[in-house]
């Protein structure tokens, strides 16, 4: 296992008290996997991926629970150790590319930091190498496009030149938040096939965020759905896709145009809005929307055993 | 790009053309203002007032006027003040301007040095209590009026304190040649500069934090904490660097401004004979000529500073520079 974690809970200070936006998320990552996180704004799937980096920095924020990676605790670690990880054995990719890059740098001079911040080479070593990843990333022209500023390339180049600077160190995990979200859809097939190819070359296993199941279905070997900051369904991707078991996973996928047969009506949707996370309902939290609810729904459910799991009184939750 | 600086330049003429021209209109175009009775002086006959009208041109239409005016202004350099007849305007203009800018660009110095300390440190230590006690400084510093602090400063210098080891060294008031005696000359300035920079280091100081901080807050920010950047790098790297825009757009104004007169309580406080004070004193005794040419002055400071932001906008901004 390259991440472990457990009993991931974070909570913010606020006026109204301890508002938690992570309850109990536990989970894997293997070497070489992909795992994607699907929810919907506020399902706390940023959050997660922003904890195991390290870069929840509002003083308000208390996090507790475990996060190893490699068996390294990751939760309390000390921000120069932190920091050393960072862009070294961990990398992300942020979801808008526009933002993402600090404006008045070349992408070559931002890519080179990186290598320079983590190992001792070079400035011109570095330089080559934001080349050859330009290229590996397919920009074409690296050794001009290096000279770019990031207002200068389109949103599928930046995003193309984030990833690279992700790679820069070949990192074990690579954490991408909706990498493809801000992006055209011709150019979100082709970051994803971008991805799965450099997933192969480099073999970093991969946290992937979407609230795109179509996305999802492409890439991911195992998918966890989560809803109000907890895991209400995990399994692999087949099996998800194919029999899924939660009624908030049937109800998202039953929200998605389909492709064969009649065109039906109106799409179905899912019935009033996300919980406040201050003001959580007692019990299962997607209850108040749950066409399936029962008694049983006041208490709150635990995750069933691998390897289909739902929080779910139906599917014989504890 | 030397197109870009011949295109700023023709806008800069353009603009004092046009600054020039409103003020001719104001001082000589104004219904009610009679130039020729203010220098014929009180219960002139009409006689008088014809004899001076004639003169001095003012029966001649205007563009005549404002011609001549301009003439005598840029290209024989030989006008006369009305007040004290005979007094060449623009070499009086010329003598003045060491003195401003002496003291302006010392400020200037003093007040971009401390600021970007204070901006920095105070959001380095965002909400805590170096960044309370700096932004409580900035706003004192702010509320000085700078007549006031000038007045302090004489008074603790030059008289209750002057005797003490501490401020034995300050020379009398008055400006000394940096050509003839620069060591008289910056000693003479120290105080004038600490007076007039105070103001702009709080205000400066609150600027660039607030912008710092706000930058902070961006998506590049937390891509460069991604990367695993020390927090010292992404502050000075990243944040300042992109805060900086913000702070010379200030400092493009200010120090126009400045260079164009507004040193003028400085320059009254401290007995320096500079742009503000020449035109202060003109607009005393409604000395039209000497009001034209230190207005026209000031314009090209403020034009010119204004044309040099510019161009540090692109040197500091890519996104500005066009290809």
């Amino acid at each position: 296992m390259i991440l472990q974690v457990t009993d991931l809970r974070v909570s913010f200070r606020t006026e109204h008290g301890m508002v938690r936006v992570l309850d109990g998320v536990s989970f894997d990552v293997a070497e070489g996997e992909v795992l994607g996180i699907v929810g919907e704004s506020g399902s706390g799937k940023t959050m997660t991926v922003l904890a195991v980096m390290g870069l929840i920095t509002d003083p308000n924020a208390v996090i507790e629970g475990s996060i190893k990676f490699r068996g390294r605790e990751l939760v309390g670690l000390r921000p120069r150790e932190m920091r050393d990880l960072r862009g070294r054995e961990i990398a992300m990719i942020f979801q808008d590319p526009m933002t993402a890059l600090t404006p008045v740098y070349t992408i070559g001079w931002q890519i080179a930091e990186q290598i320079l911040t983590h190992e001792k080479v070079s400035k011109k070593a570095a330089w080559d190498r934001a080349i050859a990843l330009l290229a590996e990333v397919g920009i074409p022209r690296p050794e001009e496009a290096v000279h770019r500023y990031p207002h200068q390339l389109s949103g599928g180049m930046r995003q193309r030149a984030v990833i690279a600077m992700a790679l820069t160190c070949n990192p074990a995990l690579l954490v991408a938040d909706e990498p493809t979200t801000a992006l055209d859809v011709t150019v979100q097939a082709q970051i994803l096939d971008l991805l799965r190819k450099l997933q192969a070359t480099h073999g970093s296993a991969i946290v992937f965020i979407t609230h795109d199941l179509g996305v999802m279905a492409e890439l991911a070997d195992r998918i966890m759905v989560m809803y109000a900051g907890r895991i209400v369904e995990r399994a692999a991707r087949e099996p998800l896709f194919a029999d899924p078991q939660h009624p908030y996973t049937v109800a998202l996928l039953n929200s998605i145009p389909p492709l064969e047969g009649a065109r039906p009506h109106r799409l179905q949707t899912i019935a009033g809005a996300p919980p406040s996370l201050s003001n959580l309902p007692q019990g299962c939290a997607f209850g108040p929307r749950c066409p399936k609810r029962f008694a049983a729904c006041a208490a709150r459910p635990r995750l069933t055993l691998p390897p289909h799991e739902t929080a779910c009184f139906l599917t014989g939750a504890p | 790009m030397t197109y870009a600086i011949l295109q700023r330049l023709a806008q800069m003429l353009f603009v004092m053309f046009g600054i020039s021209l409103l003020v001719f209109l104001i001082f000589f175009g104004t219904p009610g203002v009679d130039p020729a009775a203010r220098i014929a002086g009180r219960n002139a006959s009409p006689e008088v007032l014809e004899a001076v009208r004639h003169s001095f041109g003012f029966d001649q239409p205007f563009y005549v006027q404002y011609l001549t005016m301009m003439k005598k202004i840029f290209v024989t350099g030989d006008l006369t003040s009305f007040v004290n007849r005979g007094w060449k305007v623009v070499p009086a203009v010329l003598d003045t301007i060491p003195v401003t800018l002496s003291l302006v660009f010392g400020a200037a110095v003093l007040w971009v040095v401390f600021s970007l300390i204070i901006g920095v440190v105070a959001a380095a230590f965002r909400d805590r209590w170096p960044d309370k006690l700096l932004m409580i400084l900035g706003l004192i510093g702010i509320s000085m009026p700078v007549y006031w602090l000038g007045e302090v400063m004489n008074l603790i210098t030059q008289s209750r304190f002057h005797d003490i080891w501490l401020f034995a060294w300050v020379p009398p008031l008055g400006y000394k040649e940096f050509g003839k005696d620069p060591e008289g000359w910056f000693l003479t300035l120290v105080i004038p500069w600490i007076t007039l920079s105070i103001l702009y280091i709080g205000l400066y100081g609150r600027v660039l934090r607030a912008s710092i901080t706000e930058a902070l807050q961006e998506d590049y920010i937390r891509t460069a904490r991604a990367k695993g950047l020390s927090e010292t790098r992404i502050l000075l790297r990243h944040a300042l660097r992109t805060s900086l825009i913000a702070f010379v757009t200030l400092f493009g104004l200010d120090f126009g401004a400045l260079v164009g007169g507004s040193a003028l309580l400085t320059e009254v406080v401290f007995g320096l004979q500079g742009v503000g004070k020449l035109t202060f004193d003109a607009l005393q005794n409604l000395d039209l000529p000497v009001i034209m040419t230190t207005v026209l002055y000031a314009s090209f400071f403020v034009v010119l500073a204004n044309a040099v932001v510019d161009v540090v906008y692109i040197l500091l901004d890519p996104r500005v520079r066009t290809s």
